[in-house]
């Protein structure tokens, strides 16, 4: 299965899927004011990975920012990370937070809360 | 060496109006008919600013996101709106600097029979606390009701939770059909 990569612009994240590794990295800010638009191949490529995921499944994702619009289609992208856990198969989200963005922290904490996948926080120093 | 030119009287006073604008601290100023393209460009805009001007990254982060929120809220508001002579898609934006805060400022045209809800929701969120709006801001993405675009209802609680201070609005009517909603955020200065 291809990799899936897009750019990160002024308005939306970087994402690099890698299916043969089994590492997802999304990161960046996400504040499209369209944000499904946005997400729609994301979720595609997803939809497939779920399908045969590898054995260890490890999704990284660090936001700068991101808006209510964004909200429910990063919630979208994390039901079907889920998806992999539901299979009895590894799976970590690790959640990357600046350590003065509470804000972040919280983010991370109530998409935990609608998930089954386990989460790993990791709060990044300023640098 | 001074030298002073007498402007004609008919002329606008600039000078007054820049050092009034200078004098509140504003940041930026708009009147006028909103798209995204120009709510991007804002954002830019500030967000250089902010750069220069803020040396807390919190508060960098806090009123950024709430000033996408203010902005995406106005677009998307607009976005609904059939154009109709002086209540179409114009809006005011206000962008300041107070000493202990940063303040956002709206306003937009509405229509009368959307006020009932508008009003309800808005004072549901200044009913809540910290941790109340944190459980509805969850319920509200998980629940179906939310439309993918986004839609007011998340922008206003997410406005209400990164601010930390109450929402401030009014309706003032404009005619039988239309009103005049006004909406002022403030984001504390307070970061570490």
């Amino acid at each position: 299965m291809e990799s899936l990569i897009l750019e990160a612009t002024s308005m939306t994240p970087s994402i690099s899927f890698n299916a043969e590794e089994g590492r997802l990295e999304m990161k960046g800010r996400s504040i499209p004011e369209n944000s499904l638009e946005f997400y729609q191949p994301v979720f595609e490529w997803l939809d497939k990975y779920v399908e045969s995921p590898q054995d260890k499944t490890v999704v990284h994702i660090q936001f700068d920012y991101f808006n209510t619009s964004s909200s429910k289609c990063i919630l979208d992208v994390l039901k079907r990370i889920d998806k992999i856990d539901q299979k009895g198969l590894d799976v970590l989200v690790k959640w990357y937070y600046d350590e003065s963005d509470e804000d972040m922290m919280e983010a991370g904490e109530d998409y935990e809360d609608l998930l089954d996948a386990p989460f790993e926080f990791v709060a990044l120093e300023e640098e | 060496m001074q030298i002073t030119v007498d402007q004609p009287r008919s002329m606008l006073d600039i000078y007054k109006l820049y050092e009034n604008m200078e004098d509140n601290n504003i940041m930026l100023s708009f009147k006028g008919e909103v798209s995204f393209g120009l709510i991007n460009s804002v954002l830019g805009i500030i967000e250089d600013k902010l750069e220069v001007i803020e040396g807390s990254r919190k508060t960098k982060k806090k009123f950024y996101n709430v000033l996408v929120e203010c902005l995406q809220n106005l677009g998307h508001h607009v976005e609904g709106v059939e154009d109709e002579g002086p209540f179409g898609k114009s809006v005011l934006l206000m962008i300041w600097s107070e000493s202990d805060d940063y303040r956002v400022a709206t306003g937009n045209y509405i229509e009368n029979d959307r006020i009932p809800k508008l009003q309800g929701w808005l004072e549901h969120i200044n009913s809540l606390d910290k941790e109340a709006l944190r459980e509805l801001y969850r319920e509200t993405m998980k629940g179906d009701g939310f439309s993918d675009k986004g839609g007011a209802g998340l922008g206003f609680l997410d406005i209400a939770r990164k601010s930390g201070q109450k929402l401030n609005f009014g309706f003032k009517p404009v005619d039988d059909k239309s009103s005049f909603f006004s909406f002022q955020i403030s984001i504390p200065k307070n970061g570490e």
